[in-house]
């Protein structure tokens, strides 16, 4: 069990940097989720703290030793690869007993630990297999397997499930939330996927560009996103923008269109904002949630609707922008049919036009 | 007109047909056939003299064929493995330089390029006991005031022989395990360094089992060739001193060509071709093995 520390840590390719002095303190047994687009450095930061990647500059620790000198098998952690990267050559229980072997443990233990990580991981029946014969689930619970027969001090994963199809994902998502519940040891996790970093992580760490842009807990980034990136990245569907100006109390937005300033944020008077708000929070009166505290009306067409059964994806046009907006107990909307559109104020968000950070007070 | 109707498929296969048949079959047929007589160069009309299987009893209870036999297998044995070891070492190599990787890799095809006539030649010139490179590098460093009988001594003139066939061939494995090397996926490297490898662990768990397969494909190819080793060797000893580098086939071109006794070459040459298909199936059942190993194929 140890906690992790990264501090200023870089990462150079020749002259290309791309990842700038990031900072990140993880806690003993927490399940950390580093999310972001593709290419902003979420695996060049994983295998650095993987020993697998050289560090350019600052410091990792793990369990409070500086690792950046050390290689990958004296930082004791264990790395789920997303393809995998089982060795072809050796069966199910060589591939799993693999680190053991070269640990020089006794024939005894290595059976031992390989049956346990079988056991937990319903691996048993395939103990003798070879990679080659498994299915793409197997093989994932099989790396997931190597991993934890050693029980190292971090876990590593590097998108794990990308590879998986969906009803799979979602089943090895809880089947991973499970494994961290028992073993309860520190996770690292990478992953481009926004709802497997919210169904997952203790804290969510959101990077962009190589950057830090937002660490928290699931709740905290998807209800207080610091910029705009943060409040689109996060969320589904992605949090809708619109550019206004502030006029005394309201909002105008480039036609016209004024609706209240949402309560809560710094602002002046002719400032020029980016507004948010997520479609749960514009839904059709009669088919909306119970009032709140700060409601405000807009009517607005009707583009094209996404029925999802349970709710109806609206998309629509306000101020010149196209929103999605939700419909609970839907029923059918014709193309173009306006409707009035009730807006919670309470969970909107104002953004700085200009840098897009949040302006909450 | 009763024309014969030929099915179209053998029409359009019929030059290739004939072909093969005159470049390959009908020497082939003719060799054999030949083995089974005392066919002579000197003595043309001969070749109809059948004598069944005397010339390969012959030639299976002739000493000196045995002995021919015993040299080739042991210059394939220890050329192979030295060869496959250095060019190993020069694949690793090779693929950790990071500038000029082509240029090397142009320069370790070099060996190859030269016919093995010429490469005979030069080993001769270099293991000369009086004009040699060798030999006047040892005496001017002072280590012997000698003369080392290089290709005269039978040991020594083995062992020359020996190295130039693996001055000749070792990039053809190092060539084919680069092939490897490249074709290995970082992955697996990636997860042995995690699961706690050191370098040379890696090597031995995941990089050489990955390899194997080129180095049987390697093996293959060089044991049909050692196993017809004839030019280096013709060159550099002529199967001399007193036969003591005499291997199959300067054998079997001597017998049929000095001795015009072509039958019985003939013979030798198919038993000789045994010992080719033995080793060839032996590393192709290898390479099918290994890459089974690795899940690959069926
Ligand atoms: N070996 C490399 N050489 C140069 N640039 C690299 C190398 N590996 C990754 N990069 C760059 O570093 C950035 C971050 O990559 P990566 O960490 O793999 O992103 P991701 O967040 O998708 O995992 C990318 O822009 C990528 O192009
Ligand atoms: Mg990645």
């Amino acid at each position: 069990m140890a906690q992790v520390h990264l501090r200023d840590v870089v990462k150079k390719y020749g002259p290309l940097e791309v990842v700038h002095s990031i900072n990140l303190d993880i806690a003993d047994g927490e399940f950390v989720v580093l999310v972001g687009p593709s290419g902003c450095g979420k695996s060049t930061t994983l295998r650095m703290v993987a020993g697998l990647e050289g560090i350019s500059g600052g410091e990792v620790q793990i369990g409070g030793r500086v690792v950046n000198d050390l290689p990958p098998r004296e930082r004791n952690i264990s790395m789920v690869f997303q393809n995998y990267a089982l060795y072809p050559h050796m069966t199910v229980r060589e591939n799993l007993g693999f680190s053991l072997k070269i640990a020089k443990q006794s024939q005894a233990e290595i059976d031992k630990a390989v049956d346990e990580a079988a056991e937990i991981l319903s691996l048993t029946p395939l103990l003798d297999r070879k990679p080659g014969a498994l299915s793409g689930g197997q093989r994932q619970r099989v790396a997931m397997g190597r991993a934890i027969v050693r029980h190292p001090e971090v876990f590593l994963f590097d998108e794990p499930l990308s590879n998986l199809d969906a009803k799979l994902r979602t089943q090895m998502r809880v089947e991973i939330k499970k494994l961290h519940q028992k073993l309860k040891s520190t996770i690292i996790y990478v992953t481009h996927d926004q709802v497997e970093a919210m169904t997952l992580a203790d804290r969510i760490v959101i990077m962009r560009d190589g950057h830090i842009e937002q660490v928290g807990t699931p709740l905290d980034v998807f209800e207080n996103p610091v910029n705009t990136f943060v409040g689109t990245f996060i969320g589904s569907p992605p949090m809708n923008l619109l550019d206004g100006v502030v006029k005394g109390n309201e909002l105008e937005f480039a036609d016209g269109t004024r609706l209240p300033v949402p309560p809560g944020y710094a602002i002046q008077d002719g400032q020029a904002v980016t507004f948010g708000v997520r479609a749960d929070n514009i839904m059709p009166v009669g088919h909306a949630l119970p009032r709140g505290e700060h409601m405000a009306e807009v009517e607005m067409a009707v583009d094209l609707t996404e029925p999802l059964g349970t709710e109806t994806l609206l998309f629509a046009t306000l101020a010149g922008t196209e929103v999605q907006a939700k419909m609970l107990n839907p029923r059918p909307v014709q193309s173009g049919e306006r409707m009035t559109f009730q807006i919670m104020l309470d969970k909107c968000h104002l953004f700085d036009a200009e840098t897009g950070a949040s302006l909450r007070k | 007109m009763n024309r014969l109707k030929l099915p179209p498929w053998l029409v359009l296969l019929l030059p290739a047909i004939i072909i093969l048949s005159a470049v390959v079959l009908i020497p082939l047929v003719l060799s054999l056939y030949s083995s089974f007589t005392s066919y002579r160069l000197t003595r043309p009309d001969s070749i109809f003299n059948w004598v069944g299987f005397f010339n390969y009893e012959k030639a299976l209870t002739d000493v000196k064929f045995w002995a021919a036999f015993g040299r080739t297998v042991l210059l394939l044995t220890v050329a192979l493995n030295l060869e496959m070891l250095f060019g190993l070492g020069l694949a690793l190599m090779v693929s950790k330089v990071t500038q000029g990787q082509r240029l090397l890799r142009t320069m370790m095809m070099f060996p190859m390029m030269f016919s093995p006539i010429l490469v005979g030649f030069q080993f001769k010139f270099i293991f000369n006991d009086n004009v040699g490179l060798v030999n006047n590098a040892l005496q001017s460093l002072g280590i012997t005031d000698q003369a080392i009988p290089w290709l005269v001594d039978g040991q020594l003139a083995m062992f020359s022989i020996i190295f130039a066939e693996i001055w000749t061939a070792t990039s053809v494995f190092g060539i084919l395990i680069l092939a490897g090397l490249y074709a290995i996926p970082r992955d697996p490297l990636e997860a042995a360094k995690v699961d706690g490898c050191t370098a040379w662990q890696s090597f031995r768990y995941v990089t050489l089992p990955f390899l194997m397969p080129f180095i049987y494909i390697a093996m293959a190819i060089r044991s049909l060739d050692v196993a017809r080793a004839y030019d280096i060797v013709q060159i550099m000893t002529n199967g001399g001193p007193a036969r003591r580098t005499e291997l199959l086939w300067t054998l079997i071109g001597r017998t049929g060509y000095v001795d015009a006794r072509m039958g019985y070459a003939n013979a030798m040459g198919y038993i000789s071709i045994f010992l080719a298909i033995f080793f060839t199936i032996y590393f192709f059942k290898k390479l099918t093995q290994s890459r089974k190993e690795l899940g690959m194929g069926a």
